[in-house]
């Protein structure tokens, strides 16, 4: 058994996701490749061979990678996939955009999102925004599978020693084009490896409060989140919403701030370790799986927080 | 222009699932089921590119029980001019289900295919992608802004590092974000009017397709439950619990 698993860079360090996906492919059982894919991205792949539990880095370095657009990189893993029993990826979007492609191209099914694995061919993923977990079993002879990283810890960045190999790109599919990206800029750090995370919802009332969140969060070295309601009303960027439409977040301390607490709210962050919610609704369904619940005006309670610490 | 837009029907997104006491699935008994919320947004873009006469006809598509035709009459009451139900009683998996609509697509030669990024019930976010695959045509995925120009489509993708933008050709298949439109309601007379569409049955059997599934689920569990929190009185509480109690700050 090989497992290939499919790095996220970003062409010069490894994203965190990557060492999560790893522990999970540890999980199966055999050796295990990371595929490093893109443009430029030779320096990424130095990084890679240093991942603890890594046998080989694959290197595909190629223009045609500029992007890294679904059609380009399915097809890449379709000419890899024959050596590997697994072929694993993280489910963010990157992940979630090309590896569907890449399994109907090989007539398999994905696995969607796993959070166990309890064999080679049996895992558990969450379904109904993780308000019940099927136990499935693949019978595909190459399982192609995406991996909910909150649920498997992170392999050490370095104590590795794999090889680099280079592979052909494959030519570009000439169907779609990479046009650009648009990034909020924060200095914070990013909120799906945050180990303390502060989000605000509908309660914040506009972008502009958000600051408050801001303050605290310098203090105790948090990424800021939100809710849905708080993007939509355009409070801030898209990248901030937690949920089971945004990031799936389980740092070791959440705070939610204005946030009520829907199904769809707390599929993005009820596996954090500690959790604690302000809201001057005591009826508020967040409190049901807070660990500390204040009751307050949180025009109050942030402020006095912001003091405290 | 012609778009096919994919609609699944789905638990409604307030209710909470609950698990069958034998463990085999989600008791959907007597629940409200509704459309997918991501697909709304597809077929709202579907109509509105209709109103903005880049598109001249709407089909929408859906696959599974008969009582799917309640969630296609929902999709014609918003605007879509008529509708395709390929019948099946098995829960299909997304490989099955875009081997389908790739079937339609070959049926109605489409120029747009629009899906919702993800069915919230079993949440495997694949169908358009598997679709695009399957047909060799490019995918814009998890979509929040949508025009066509000179015949390629420039697609605003929500990612995780912000908003990103590609520009595909067309034919392609797109799938929708939440925030790629709000989603219209239905008007009264538009659902009377909607009974009167045509809608046309399919059944699985008549395709002649591989549609076996490659899963078996084996069982399906409650997520554990948190231990019960307590109330703090005000922040000084809380900072203290934090500090000495669970230790993160
Ligand atoms: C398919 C689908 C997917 C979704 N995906 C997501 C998702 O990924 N993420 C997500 O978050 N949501 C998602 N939602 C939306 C979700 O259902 C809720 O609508 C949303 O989470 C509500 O956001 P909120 O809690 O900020 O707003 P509200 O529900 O309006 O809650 C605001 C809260 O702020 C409190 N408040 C107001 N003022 C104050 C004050 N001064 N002090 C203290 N408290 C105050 C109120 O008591 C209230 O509890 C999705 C919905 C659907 C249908
Ligand atoms: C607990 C549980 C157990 C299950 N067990 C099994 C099992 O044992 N075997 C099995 O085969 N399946 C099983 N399923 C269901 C099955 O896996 C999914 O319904 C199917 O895979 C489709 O996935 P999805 O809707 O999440 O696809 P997604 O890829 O998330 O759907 C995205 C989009 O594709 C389109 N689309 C999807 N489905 C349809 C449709 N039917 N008609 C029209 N358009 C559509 C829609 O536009 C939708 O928004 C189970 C589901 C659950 C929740």
């Amino acid at each position: 058994m090989s497992i290939l698993v499919i790095a996220e860079h970003d062409n010069a360090s490894i994203v965190g996701a990557t060492l999560h996906t790893v522990t999970a492919a540890q999980q199966m059982g055999g050796d295990i490749d990371l595929l490093i894919a893109g443009n430029g991205c030779s320096v990424a792949a130095q990084a890679a061979a240093q991942i603890s539990g890594v046998n080989r880095v694959l290197l595909a370095d190629d223009i045609s990678l500029e992007g890294l657009l679904a059609e380009n990189v399915a097809n890449l893993v379709v000419s890899l996939a024959g050596n590997y029993s697994h072929v694993l990826t993280a489910a963010t979007t990157f992940g979630k955009n090309f590896m569907p492609r890449a399994a109907a191209l090989l007539d398999v099914s994905q696995i969607s999102e796993i959070s166990e694995v309890i064999s080679a061919d049996t895992f558990v993923r969450p379904v109904y925004a993780g308000n019940a977990m099927a136990k499935v079993q693949s019978s595909d002879s190459i399982k192609l599978i995406t991996v909910r990283i909150t649920k498997f810890d992170a392999v050490a960045e370095t104590g590795g020693s794999a090889t680099i190999e280079a592979v052909d790109a494959v030519a570009d599919s000439g169907l779609s084009r990479f046009v650009g990206v648009s990034s909020s800029e924060s200095e914070r750090v990013e909120l799906t490896s945050a180990a303390i995370v502060i989000s605000g919802g509908r309660g914040m009332q506009n972008g502009e409060n958000f600051h408050m969140l801001e303050s605290v969060a310098d203090k105790l070295g948090a990424a800021v989140g939100a809710s849905r309601a708080a993007v939509d009303a355009g409070f801030v960027p898209n990248d901030y919403q937690v949920g089971q439409t945004g990031k799936v977040i389980a740092p070791e301390l959440y705070i939610a701030v204005g946030i009520s607490g829907a199904i769809q709210h707390l599929a993005g962050m009820k596996d954090s370790k500690t959790i604690v919610a302000i809201n001057k609704d005591s009826e508020a369904p967040i409190f049901q799986v807070a660990d500390y619940g204040l009751v307050a005006d949180l025009f109050v309670a942030v402020p006095e927080l912001d003091k405290a610490l | 222009m012609k778009v096919l837009v994919g609609v699944k029907r789905v638990l409604d997104p307030q209710v909470k699932a609950r698990v069958k006491a034998d463990k085999s699935g989600i008791d959907l008994t007597n629940a409200k089921m509704t459309m997918n919320p991501f697909c709304e947004n597809a077929v709202e873009e579907a109509i509105r590119l209709r109103e903005a006469g880049t598109v001249e006809e709407v089909v929408a598509l859906s696959i599974g029980a008969a009582k799917s035709e309640e969630t296609l009459r929902n999709a014609l009451a918003l605007g879509a001019d008529r509708a395709i139900l390929v019948l099946t009683d098995d829960v299909l998996e997304p490989l099955a289900i875009a081997k389908i609509i790739k079937a339609m697509v070959e049926k109605e030669n489409p120029d747009l295919v629009l899906v919702g990024k993800q069915a919230i019930d079993d949440e495997c976010n694949q169908t358009g992608q598997m679709v695009s695959a399957l047909l060799g045509w490019p995918q814009a995925t998890f979509a929040s802004k949508l025009e066509i120009v000179d015949g390629t489509a420039q697609v605003t993708r929500e990612v995780d590092s912000g908003l990103e933008t590609i520009n595909v050709n067309m034919p392609a298949v797109i799938s929708a974000d939440l925030r790629l439109n709000e989603p219209r309601y239905a008007s009264l007379p538009n659902v009377m009017k909607a009974k009167r569409k045509p809608l046309e049955k399919i059944d699985i059997s008549d395709l002649g397709l591989d549609t076996a599934n490659r899963m078996t689920t084996l069982e399906v569990m409650e997520p554990p439950a948190r231990a019960s929190g307590v109330m703090v009185e005000n922040v000084a509480e809380l900072v203290e619990k934090l500090r000495n109690e669970a230790k993160v700050i």
